[in-house]
């Protein structure tokens, strides 16, 4: 039992995280929000250098080989800087999906192009009728019931959707699934979608710690700045309380998130349970944290001007992706008072109890 | 990070658990807050200090077990699974404990820990005054030197467990001219001694919890004094760090009472014929609170047994768990309808009344171990670093 990150899992958010102040700096997430695609090829290909869209890969296939306990902070990081390039669907989803449906030819010739910043994946469930970055996938996984198909980008018709969160690419994708495109079905395609949504719950959650303290940073900067009655208005209680209950959601959503990597990683049997805690527990953080912040901030925070908003809009966006917040308290309930699923209570009825 | 036991840790759980069900009290025993029941639950630590189980983590020489904190984790796991008794010495044990652990001289603690331990002399908290509450550095009460002893005099209040505990562990000013923080010396003072007068006070329900101390010209050694005088507010910060932190709220009691709140949650379902739906959120939410609060403190002792300590952190645990019980508490009462009421004496309030007992204790949470709303200036002004006024 040991509930902490290794000296080199702490080294490389520590890499990301000055990476990404250089090389994602919200002049730079603001100037995407007015491009075609959002995206930037140039951004993704630095981001491969440093290992990113590749971090669970295989070594053989030419990735770092690390789990998703590697991944968790440097995906935390992503969120504080407000990175809108497609590691979700990629690298948390994408990447381990490709390698658990054990095509051999399918990895082969998708893992080291991913792993080298050649291929951008998308990963479509039934929780969310939009497909994320799918404008940009050079690959999409898409489901049909409890089959999951995969498509070239070429072979699907997509609509873009507008999203109040400008970062944020979706749409709808005609296409037509056929015996060719199939990849499996069944107890596998369940298993396998159940998975999917797991990493993408637990990917968003891991985004949003980051953008709730993001958000909680730049309204405790206002307030130590704006003075009204002569004083800093953060010297005032009703303001000072505020932060400190965001302070205290997420530092209580943080080690659901961090438990939640760890389940995934291990492939725990309260796998779904955790991810879904982690992912309520991270939306409402984030959520409160956008709310506060822009209270805080009083009008400037409403202005399109002000910066606060890139993450308001990430906040927004993140808790809608891979289920709900509210969606995944239902499946913590159905598991928890209807029995469904294991929910296991930490330490408390360890194996043994 | 590695979340799975180890086989001595699950060995030590087995152990755990086989001491305590074959030593826990078949039939709760009475109140803490009443004569008979404290010393029934001063009996009860005696039994687990005989049985080695009183202070899992405390050095076998103070009267512990010299396991680690996460044995210490496990140990409390399987002391709420089994029911045992709530433990009447925590100020000691919990809080003054850890303090002389890292403050006292050898000597002190060899005189005061394995008595502590044992419960031989349980303690009690002398922070507040009359008019020194969330205003903690405002106290009053005066310790001055006389040849080789403190003469104290004045009021302390609020003190839990004072009615019938031996010894008070609190500040005094000890430097006349000093205000606020500094001046302030922690000073260990036996209630039997001359000039004490313990009043109990009469809590919300109705029993004394805690009470009001007098002293006057109260004499004790200066030996008596925990870390350096005028020195100590530092000295309390750790107890109160403690306190917040980590040892008086470990996760299994609110683990334990959501396990019951969702085999209450799916009785009312069976017998009634409508529930509000929202019940069903806030039981949800309340077990996922319990797990996220157990989370934390695996992190936090996986921290401390890297070498990190308990620091400001400590008020977010506060508020955290303090909101936990009154949410699982309401949510109980909400879901026992008409029974919600009952006293323990009333003929239907078989298996009901310790919720309203609980929810009662609950509404004690966000003020005792300083107001939640100090908590939150604590946050604000020392993680987050918003400016004082």
């Amino acid at each position: 039992m040991r509930f902490s990150f290794s000296e080199d899992q702490l080294l490389l958010q520590k890499t990301v995280r000055d990476f990404l102040e250089g090389e994602c700096a919200v002049d730079s997430v603001r100037a995407l929000w007015e491009t075609e695609t959002g995206r930037s090829q140039e951004l993704w290909g630095k981001l491969a250098e440093i290992g990113l869209p590749g971090l669970l890969v295989p070594e053989r296939h030419g990735g770092m080989g690390m789990d998703e306990i590697d991944l968790v902070l440097l995906l935390e990081e992503t969120g504080r800087s407000a990175l809108a390039e497609p590691l979700i669907s990629t690298a948390a989803v994408g990447v381990p999906l490709v390698c658990e449906l054990e095509r051999v030819d399918l990895a082969e010739s998708w893992l080291p192009k991913v792993a080298a910043g050649g291929a951008v994946l998308a990963v479509g469930h039934a929780t969310n009728s939009f497909v994320s970055d799918a404008h940009v996938a050079d690959l999409l996984l898409l489901p049909h019931g409890d089959e999951i198909h995969a498509l070239p980008r070429e072979a699907v018709a997509l609509e873009r959707q507008a999203s109040n969160d400008p970062s944020r690419r979706i749409f709808s994708v005609a296409w037509t699934p056929s015996a060719k495109t199939r990849l499996c079905r069944a107890a596998q395609g369940r298993a396998l979608l159940a998975a999917a949504l797991d990493r993408g719950a637990l990917a968003c959650a891991a985004q949003q710690l980051g953008v709730s303290q993001q958000l909680i940073d730049m309204a405790v900067r206002y307030a130590c700045q704006r003075e009204q009655f002569g004083v800093p208005i953060g010297s005032f209680q009703a303001i000072k309380h505020m932060l400190a209950d965001c302070q205290v959601k997420l530092e209580y959503a943080r080690p659901a998130v961090y438990r939640a990597a760890h389940s995934v990683a291990r492939e725990a049997r309260s796998r779904a349970v955790d991810t879904s805690m982690a992912k309520a527990a991270a939306s409402e953080a984030a959520l409160l944290a956008a709310r506060v912040a822009l209270q805080v901030h009083g009008a400037i925070g409403y202005t399109w001007e002000q910066d606060l908003h890139v993450w308001m809009r990430r906040a927004w966006s993140l808790e809608l992706a891979w289920g709900s917040g509210a969606w995944h308290r239902a499946r913590v309930a159905e598991a928890l008072l209807d029995r469904r699923a294991p929910a296991e209570t930490f330490g408390y009825c360890a194996p043994g109890a | 990070m590695d979340l799975t036991f180890t086989s001595e840790q699950e060995a030590f759980r087995k152990e755990a658990r086989a001491w305590l069900e074959a030593n826990v009290p078949a039939e709760p025993l009475p109140s803490l807050d009443t004569a008979q029941g404290f010393e029934r639950h001063r009996e009860w630590e005696h039994r687990l200090h005989k049985g080695g189980w009183a202070m899992v983590p405390w050095p076998i020489e103070y009267g512990g077990r010299g396991a680690n904190l996460l044995e210490w984790l496990i140990f409390e796991e399987e002391y709420y699974r089994a029911g045992a008794p709530g433990r009447v010495n925590q100020n000691g044990i919990f809080l003054l404990g850890p303090t002389i652990m890292e403050y006292g001289t050898a000597e002190q603690k060899a005189r005061y820990l394995p008595k502590m331990a044992s419960s031989v002399e349980v303690w009690a908290q002398g922070w507040s005054e009359p008019n020194a509450g969330s205003d903690m550095a405002a106290i009053q009460a005066t310790a001055v030197v006389d040849g080789g002893d403190y003469v104290i005099n004045g009021q302390k209040t609020w003190a839990s467990r004072g009615a019938y505990a031996d010894w008070l562990f609190g500040l005094f000013r000890t430097d006349p001219g000093s205000e606020r923080h500094r001046g302030l010396t922690f000073i260990l003072v036996p209630l039997d001694a001359a000039g004490v007068t313990v009043r109990p006070i009469e809590q919300l329900d109705g029993e004394a919890g805690f009470a009001e101390i007098f002293l006057d010209n109260v004499r004790v050694p200066l030996k008596n004094r925990l870390g350096e005088e005028n020195q100590g507010w530092q000295v309390a910060m750790a107890t109160a760090g403690f306190e917040r932190g980590l040892m008086l709220r470990s996760p299994a009691r609110f683990q334990n009472t959501a396990r019951k709140l969702v085999a209450l949650y799916q009785q009312t379902v069976a017998s009634e014929a409508r529930v509000d739906p929202v019940l069903r959120d806030a039981v949800v939410r309340c077990w996922m609170d319990a797990e996220a609060y157990a989370l934390n403190t695996y992190q936090t002792v996986s921290r401390l047994l890297e070498g990190g300590k308990i620091g400001a952190e400590a008020s977010l645990n506060k508020i955290f768990w303090s909101e936990l019980d009154m949410k699982l508490h309401e949510t109980a009462l909400s879901l026992l309808g008409a029974r919600a009421e009952l006293l323990p004496e009333a003929p239907a309030a078989q298996g009901v009344a310790g919720w309203l007992d609980g929810y009662l204790f609950s509404l004690a949470g966000p003020i005792y171990a300083g107001t939640n709303e100090i908590q939150r200036n604590v946050i604000a002004e020392r993680i987050l670093k918003l400016p004082r006024r």
